[in-house]
């Protein structure tokens, strides 16, 4: 009894703590602390975000697509130093995790929703700017939870004009 | 009336009453050197252009065979603005049909893509061939000898549109127009060659879509991938990391009737002169990637550029940046927006290392690329501009001595200028 028990409190507890991840990670991309998000993936980390069209059909290609950190890292430097686009607040709502079970190797496969919402400085709304699905793999580096794999599966297959920012 | 005189660049409105006009003519304002705003603005303007270059004398991308390789195949795609299919039939030939059912008009097909063996319309199930006949009217003799359609019928003449269908190398194009020129005739010979060294004879695999609305008019997207001064001030990802700099061996191509272009670079070793390093504001010495290799190139094509952005007119943009390489489909919705639909590809026998090249160097275009991004917010603000403070005209001075036409330096905007040319002769202003 006592270790099923124990087994049901480490499975909240880790749905806990996913939570509070998934949180972290909002709270970074929305205050666009974009070295913070790189941080929060595995040196191997595999980070996509992809059209549900794509995804569906076996398709690879994605709107970013980093098979690295030092490609995630890039990314991040490249938005903070070099883009030009329109000054905005994006918002990423998360919700509907789902612990899916354990890998082989430790790793943690988990599901969520998530809503982007983006704010442009001369509109009154909040546009719903993207919707979709994490589908991600986490792993425990010095004892933190971090992303070896998130592919952002996105259903708004037309982008409206441009995603400025990681999702 | 002559509807911009007056309100040119420096000039005043005046207080006249009249300043909208409820009977407008439409005049160019001098030389090709100056644009008016309602070349992009123009709800009638833009009707015409359906008319005259979309649906006129031209050959529009569709497809690529790679997307409706078997029989029964196909996609949705558009012509302009108006909605085709591009089927694949049961012997083989491919063929575009409009996607509007010939009973009520309904746009039948829905789906992306698939696999039939024929088009059926979901509200009344009319039922066509791959090849746009119609084959089958539910009830036509009606029930117990009442209703249907009327006896003389001819139900040949009410198949779906078919338009004029050709296609080089795997890329797919249709034109509305029955009397057109070969496609090799369209390009001209130097946009051809260009052409077949991105489509050199391997079979393409495909990789994936993007697809963007983009608030600007559409032409604005030829005009980006016409005029090279803007990739080393705007683009400031290349040129931090020391990737395309102004000095760069370049050219920018038009062919003869001034509609098509590509802009060709070489990213050679070339020491960035202390001149031009005060010009390009965003160059940093020193400053680097921590994965550089995914902007290496590997040379695979029989061509002297290792970057060609080939505007092939109306719709089409073919994109080889390095090992990159891509479709963009322009979708026009009007003056003001416009639909990008962007198919990825490779080549059959790419192995595993070259095709994850290509997807990792595929963070540079695309509306999340380093650039593509970039050129999607610059073509906003253009719009935004024009639609804020209306009634101006745009400058497109660079290179004076060159009126339309090839240019060998970067800072050069006569090939807009040549696009003009083509595009007034078209829109008869």
């Amino acid at each position: 009894m006592a270790s099923r028990r124990e087994a049901r409190l480490d499975a909240l507890l880790l749905r806990a703590e996913i939570d509070d991840f998934n949180a972290a990670y909002a709270a970074a991309l929305d205050e666009q602390r974009l070295s913070d998000w790189a941080e929060m993936f595995t040196e191997d980390a595999f980070y996509v975000v992809i059209s549900r069209e794509n995804a569906d059909r076996g398709l690879p290609v994605g709107l970013i697509y980093c098979d690295s950190k030092k490609m995630i890292y890039d990314r991040a430097f490249a938005l903070e130093k070099t883009t030009m686009f329109a000054p905005r607040y994006l918002r990423h709502i998360i919700g509907n995790l789902q612990v899916l079970g354990e890998n082989a190797d430790g790793g943690v496969r988990a599901r969520a929703n998530y809503v982007l919402t983006q704010v442009l400085y001369d509109r009154p709304e909040a546009k719903l700017h993207q919707v979709g699905v994490y589908y991600d793999v986490f792993r425990r580096v010095d004892g933190l939870l971090k992303l070896a794999e998130r592919r952002c599966v996105y259903d708004s297959l037309l982008i409206d004009n441009a995603l400025c920012l990681p999702v | 009336m002559n509807s911009s005189s007056g309100n040119g660049n420096g000039g005043t409105r005046g207080t006249r009453a009249d300043a909208v006009l409820l009977d407008r003519q439409y005049v160019w304002p001098g030389d090709l050197t100056e644009i008016p705003d309602w070349v992009y603005t123009d709800e009638t303007i833009y009707q015409r252009e359906v008319e005259r270059i979309f649906h006129g004398p031209t050959w529009n991308y569709v497809a690529l065979e790679a997307e409706i390789p078997n029989a029964g195949d196909f996609i949705r795609s558009n012509v302009g603005p108006t909605p085709v299919v591009v089927t694949r039939a049961k012997d083989g030939s491919i063929n575009v049909v409009e996607n509007r059912c010939s009973h009520r008009a309904a746009e039948l097909c829905r789906e992306l893509s698939g696999n039939a063996n024929e088009l059926v319309c979901p509200y009344h199930q009319w039922t066509y061939d791959l090849k746009g006949s119609l084959i089958g009217i539910p009830f036509k003799r009606g029930v117990a000898g009442k209703g249907g359609m009327p006896r003389d019928f001819n139900q040949a003449a009410h198949g779906l549109t078919r338009l004029n269908v050709t296609a080089h190398r795997g890329v797919v194009f249709a034109s509305y127009r029955a009397d057109m020129e070969s496609l090799a005739d369209y390009l001209g010979p130097e946009v051809l060659r260009e052409f077949e060294a991105t489509f050199d004879g391997r079979k393409l695999k495909l990789l994936g879509h993007y697809r963007h609305s983009l608030p600007g008019n559409w032409k604005l997207y030829h005009e980006n991938l016409k005029d090279p001064y803007h990739a080393t001030l705007l683009h400031t990802f290349l040129v931090t990391f020391g990737l395309l700099v102004a000095g760069n061996r370049s050219m920018m191509l038009t062919d003869k009737s001034g509609r098509h272009g590509v802009m060709a670079s070489d990213k050679s070793e070339t020491e960035v002169t202390s001149d031009a390093k005060k010009e390009m504001r965003a160059y940093k010495e020193g400053m680097q990637l921590r994965e550089p290799r995914f902007m290496d190139f590997v040379q695979e094509f029989d061509s002297s550029w290792s970057v060609t952005m080939s505007t092939i007119w109306p719709n089409l943009i073919v994109q080889r940046e390095m090992n990159t390489l891509g479709i963009r489909q322009i979708v026009p919705n009007g003056p003001h927006e416009f639909i990008m639909k962007w198919t990825m590809f490779g080549f059959e026998g790419d192995d595993a290392e070259m095709t994850g090249h290509r997807l990792r160097q595929g963070n540079l275009m695309g509306p999340a690329g380093f650039l593509g991004l970039e050129d999607n917010e610059a073509m906003k603000f253009v719009q935004d501009g024009m639609r804020r403070v209306p009634g101006k005209r745009h400058l497109v001075k660079l290179d004076p001595v060159n009126e339309a036409g090839t240019a060998d330096t970067l800072i050069s905007e006569a090939a807009i200028r040549a696009m003009y040319k083509h595009w007034r002769a078209e829109m008869g202003l």
